[in-house]
C-alpha cells in the first residue's frame, strides 16, 4: 500500500497533520495503537497563545468551535489553572471567582465526579455553593452494573433527555447565580451543552470528570470523521513495528497487522505520544523512542531523571526525540529527511512550541508546512 | 535470572493502566447493565481470578469477543482474549443444548444439507420459530440462514482438473457457511481467482475454525478443529500453497484464536492464511489485471465487522471496493451490528443484539445503498433481519463486476 505521507499515531497531533495534508490532496494515513490522550483531554489547549486562523478554521471545519479569552478554567476539585483556548463548552472566567452562589448538580450513583470536593474547594474562593444529586430512572439501569456509570455511558444516556435534566435543576435551583454540571453531556449531539446554557436562566459551567473525557472523546471523533470524509485512511488498532531505511530516508514501515505487507510513503510523519502513550520509552540505562530508535535526547545521569519532590518539575518529562527546526527526526545522527517527529514526543525539545495541546498542534503546522514544501521543491 | 523475561504477563494483562477507554468502546456495556464491562472483567477480576478461581464471574458471558476493547485499548492489552480464556479455563458447567446446537455449524450443515428444502422450509415456518424460542431459548425473531442441497466442496471436486490446470494455485478455506449455506460465494470466489490465472483447490478436509465453540463452551472441541486445521494448513503451505478465506472471522480466528486461545502454535504458517480480499488487493498492487464489465454501476455501503476491525484489514477491501470501476462507495463509521455469531440468536440476548445494531442500521438507511458489503456472514444475517437491504460479500460484488 502506498501514500503520500503516513502518520503514527491518532492523537491530537497526527489528527491534526492528517486533516491539514489532507485538505492538500495528499493522500495521507494514519495508524494508531489504540485511542489516545484526548480521552483525558480536559477541553482547554494549554501553551497556545492567541491561535492562528488556520487552527480555528480546521476545528471549525471539523465541527469543533473553539473560543479564546485570557483567563482561568475551573478545575474538578474547584481550583483554577490559566486558560486561553478551549472548547466551546468550557469556560474561561476572568477571575476565579466567577459566581456569588453555586448549586454543583451530580447524578445518583455516578462517582467520577466528586460534587462535594469541588464545592469545598470553590467555597475556599470565597463562593458560597450547594450540592445536590439528581435521581433520573434513566439511570438506573447503569446503577445495577460495577462499572455502567461512566462519563461515556452517562452521555449516552443524558444527551437525548437534555431537556428533561434542564427541567430538573430548574425545579431545585433557588438563588444561585451558576450551575455547576459534570462534563457528561454533547459525546452523541455536540450542540448540547449549548442547548442547556441556553435554557437555564442562570451560568452554567461544565467541569471535568474522571476519564474517558466526553468533550476529548467528541473532539477526537470529530476531528477522525473530518479526517475520514477528506479521503484519509485510519489505521486503528495496528502497531508500526520496523521500518526500511535507505540511507537518510526511511521507504516504508511494517505493522503488527500487515505482517509481511509494508507500507510505503513518501513522507513519515510519528505522533506517537509521550511516555504514557509509549511513544518514549525507559529502561535502566536509557529513555528510547521505540518505534525507529530515533535518537533521544536525555541527562545520562540517571539520578538526573527526576526531582525528589514529587509536584517539582520532572526532568524526564522534557527529553523527547531529537530533531531539527523542521522537525525532521534524528536517527543515530543522520536526519531523517522524509521523518518527522511531533507533539509529546518531542518533550521539551523545542520550547519555543510550548507543551501538551500547544506543541501538539503547532508541531504538527510545522511539520505539515515542510513537506508540503519539500514536494513543491522537487 | 533476566527481569526481562518477567516483565511480560500473559495477554499483556498488566499493562492495563485502569485508563477505562475499552468501557467507552464495548458495545454490550452501552446497552446491558448485567455486563461488568471489558476493564471490570479482563484485567481487574484477572488479577482475583489468579489468586482463587472462586472469583470468576458467570456474567463473562455477556462479552460478544468482539473485540473492540482491543482495538481501543491504548496499552495493547488483549482484554476480550483475558475473557475467553477465563470463560475456557474457569467455566466447566457444561453448555446448554441450545448452545450445542448454534455451535456445531459444520455438524449441523452436514445433517440438513441432505435435507435442504425440507429443513428450510421447516425452519421458515413461524410456528419452528415459536417452538425453538419455547424449547430452546433461540430468539423467535431470529431467521435461521437457508441450507443448500449440494455443497461446496462437491462443486469444486467436480471442477478439480479444471482448477489444477491454472499455472498459480492456493488452497482455499471456504468455511461452513459458503459450504452448506452460500456455496455461490465459493463460486465467486473462484471465477475471482481464475480471472487471476490461479486456480482453488480444498484443502484436506477442513473443519469448522471453531469459533462458536470457543465463544459457547466447548473449547476442547475447538481445540481439536484448531489442531487438525492447523495441520492441514501446515500440509498446504509446505507445498508452497497460501490459504485464502473469504469469512473475515474464519480467518481470525484461524491466525490468532488458535494461539491465543486454544495454545495451538501456528507461527510457521501464520502469515500464509490470508483474506481474500487482503490476498487480491496485494495481486493487483503487484501488477496483477483484472477485466470489468464497462456498464458496472453499483452504490455500495461497507460496514467493516468487528473481527475485520481487529484484524486491521478493512483497508483492503475498501481499497478493493474502490478499484472496482462503477462502484459509488460509502465507508460506514465502524459500529457492531449486534449479532455476534451465535450471541444474538440466544433469547436472552437479543433485545440487547438489536439495541447494539440500532446504529448501524440507522447509518445504513442513511446511505440508502443499493447493496451493503461486509466480509463477515453472521453481520450479513442481522443485516438483512433488521433492515431492508441486501447484503453481499466484497468478493461476490467483484465477481458481479467481472467480465465474464
Amino acid at each position: 500500500m502506498k501514500f503520500d505521507t503516513v502518520i503514527i499515531g491518532g492523537g491530537l497531533a497526527g489528527l491534526v497533520a492528517g486533516i491539514s495534508l489532507q485538505k492538500e490532496g495528499r493522500n495521507t494515513a494514519i495508524i494508531s495503537t489504540g485511542q489516545n490522550a484526548l480521552h483525558f483531554f480536559s477541553g482547554s489547549f494549554e501553551s497556545i497563545g492567541k491561535p492562528s486562523d488556520r487552527l480555528v478554521t480546521l476545528f471549525a471545519e471539523a465541527g469543533i468551535p473553539l473560543h479564546y479569552k485570557e483567563g482561568v478554567r475551573l478545575m474538578p476539585l474547584g481550583t483554577f489553572r490559566p486558560s486561553a483556548l478551549a472548547l466551546e463548552d468550557i469556560d474561561i472566567f476572568p477571575e476565579p471567582r466567577f459566581a456569588g452562589k453555586v448549586l454543583v448538580v451530580n447524578f445518583m450513583g455516578y462517582h467520577d465526579f466528586f460534587a462535594p470536593f469541588l464545592a469545598e474547594g470553590l467555597e475556599k474562593q470565597g463562593i458560597e455553593c450547594r450540592v445536590r444529586l439528581l435521581n433520573l430512572p434513566e439511570l438506573e439501569a447503569l446503577q445495577l452494573s460495577q462499572s455502567g456509570m461512566r462519563s461515556s455511558q452517562m452521555a449516552r444516556i443524558l444527551d437525548p433527555i437534555w431537556e428533561k435534566v434542564v427541567q430538573e435543576v430548574r425545579l431545585i435551583l433557588r438563588d444561585e447565580d451558576c450551575v455547576v454540571l459534570p462534563q457528561v453531556f454533547g459525546m452523541y449531539d455536540p450542540s448540547v451543552p449549548g442547548l442547556i446554557r441556553e435554557e437555564l436562566p442562570v451560568r452554567v459551567a461544565f467541569a471535568g470528570t474522571l476519564p474517558p473525557s466526553v468533550p476529548g472523546m467528541r473532539t477526537q471523533q470529530l476531528l477522525g470523521r473530518r479526517f475520514e470524509k477528506l479521503g484519509g485512511r485510519l489505521l486503528k488498532g495496528d502497531n508500526v513495528l520496523n521500518a526500511r531505511i535507505d540511507g537518510n530516508r526511511v521507504l516504508s514501515v511494517g505493522t503488527k497487522n500487515l505482517d509481511r505487507h509494508q507500507i510505503q510513503a513518501r513522507n513519515f510523519i510519528l505522533a506517537s505520544g509521550g511516555y504514557f502513550s509509549k511513544g518514549l520509552k525507559s529502561n535502566p540505562f536509557g529513555i528510547y523512542e521505540p518505534v525507529l530508535g530515533l535518537d533521544v535526547e536525555f541527562d545520562s545521569d540517571r539520578n538526573a531523571w527526576y526531582d525528589a519532590s514529587f509536584a517539582a518539575d520532572q526532568p524526564y518529562m522534557s527529553y523527547g526525540v531529537r530533531t531539527d527546526a523542521q522537525l525532521h527526526a534524528i536517527r543515530q545522527g543522520v536526519t531523517l529527511e522524509n521523518f518527522y517527529a511531533i507533539g509529546s514526543v518531542l518533550g521539551a525539545t523545542h520550547p519555543e512550541l510550548g507543551f501538551g495541546g500547544g506543541l501538539a498542534i503547532r508541531s504538527a503546522f510545522t511539520a505539515v508546512d515542510s513537506i508540503l514544501q519539500s514536494a513543491s521543491e522537487l | 535470572m533476566k527481569p526481562q523475561e518477567f516483565t511480560h504477563s500473559k495477554y499483556n494483562f498488566e499493562e492495563c493502566m485502569k485508563c477505562t477507554v475499552c468501557t467507552a468502546y464495548c458495545p454490550v456495556l452501552q446497552v446491558n447493565p448485567l455486563f461488568p464491562g471489558p476493564k471490570q472483567c479482563g484485567p481487574d477480576e484477572e488479577r482475583l481470578r489468579l489468586k482463587d478461581p472462586y472469583f470468576f464471574n458467570a456474567a463473562l458471558k455477556y462479552c460478544m469477543n468482539c473485540k473492540r476493547c482491543e482495538v481501543a485499548c491504548p496499552s495493547e492489552v488483549n482484554v476480550a482474549d483475558l475473557i475467553q480464556a477465563a470463560r475456557i479455563r474457569y467455566d466447566h458447567s457444561a453448555p446448554k443444548l441450545r448452545d450445542q446446537i448454534l455451535a456445531s455449524t459444520d455438524f449441523m450443515g452436514s445433517l440438513a444439507r441432505p435435507f435442504a428444502p425440507i429443513v428450510n422450509s421447516v425452519t421458515a415456518l413461524p410456528i419452528t420459530a415459536k417452538v425453538l424460542d419455547a424449547t430452546l431459548g433461540v430468539d423467535k425473531h431470529r431467521k435461521f440462514p437457508k441450507y443448500s442441497a449440494f455443497s461446496f466442496e462437491r462443486w469444486l471436486s467436480r471442477h478439480e482438473k479444471q482448477q489444477a490446470s491454472f499455472p498459480a494455485q492456493i488452497a482455499y478455506y471456504h468455511g461452513c457457511y459458503v459450504n452448506y449455506n452460500e456455496p455461490q460465494l465459493g463460486k465467486d470466489f473462484v471465477k475471482v481467482m481464475n480471472a487471476l490465472g490461479t486456480g482453488v483447490q480444498l484443502l484436506d478436509k477442513e473443519k469448522c475454525c471453531g469459533i462458536a465453540m470457543i465463544t459457547n463452551g466447548m473449547s476442547a472441541k475447538a481445540g481439536r478443529n484448531a489442531r487438525h486445521n492447523t495441520a492441514i494448513i501446515r500440509k498446504a503451505v509446505e507445498k508452497g500453497l497460501q490459504v485464502v478465506g473469504t469469512s473475515s472471522t474464519c480467518i481470525l480466528t484461524l491466525r490468532n484464536e488458535y494461539p491465543e486461545l486454544l495454545g495451538v502454535d501456528n507461527s510457521d504458517v501464520r502469515e500464509d492464511i490470508l483474506l481474500a480480499s487482503r490476498y487480491i488487493y496485494e495481486k493487483l498492487e503487484n501488477g496483477a489485471k483484472l477485466r470489468f464489465k464497462p456498464d458496472f454501476k453499483l452504490k455500495v455501503a461497507y460496514h467493516v465487522p468487528c473481527h475485520m476491525e481487529k484484524l486491521g484489514w478493512g483497508i483492503f477491501t475498501e481499497q478493493l471496493l474502490r478499484s472496482i470501476p462503477g462502484v459509488e462507495l460509502t465507508v460506514l463509521d465502524s459500529a457492531c451490528c449486534g449479532i455476534a455469531g451465535t450471541y444474538g440468536f440466544k433469547k436472552e440476548n437479543y433485545e440487547s443484539s438489536q439495541a447494539i445494531g440500532q446504529r448501524l442500521f440507522d447509518m445504513i438507511a442513511e446511505a440508502d445503498p443499493e447493496v451493503v458489503a461486509c466480509d463477515c456472514e453472521t453481520c450479513k444475517w442481522q443485516i438483512e433481519m433488521s433492515t431492508p437491504y441486501k447484503v453481499m460479500n466484497p468478493i461476490s460484488i467483484l465477481a458481479q463486476a467481472l467480465e465474464d
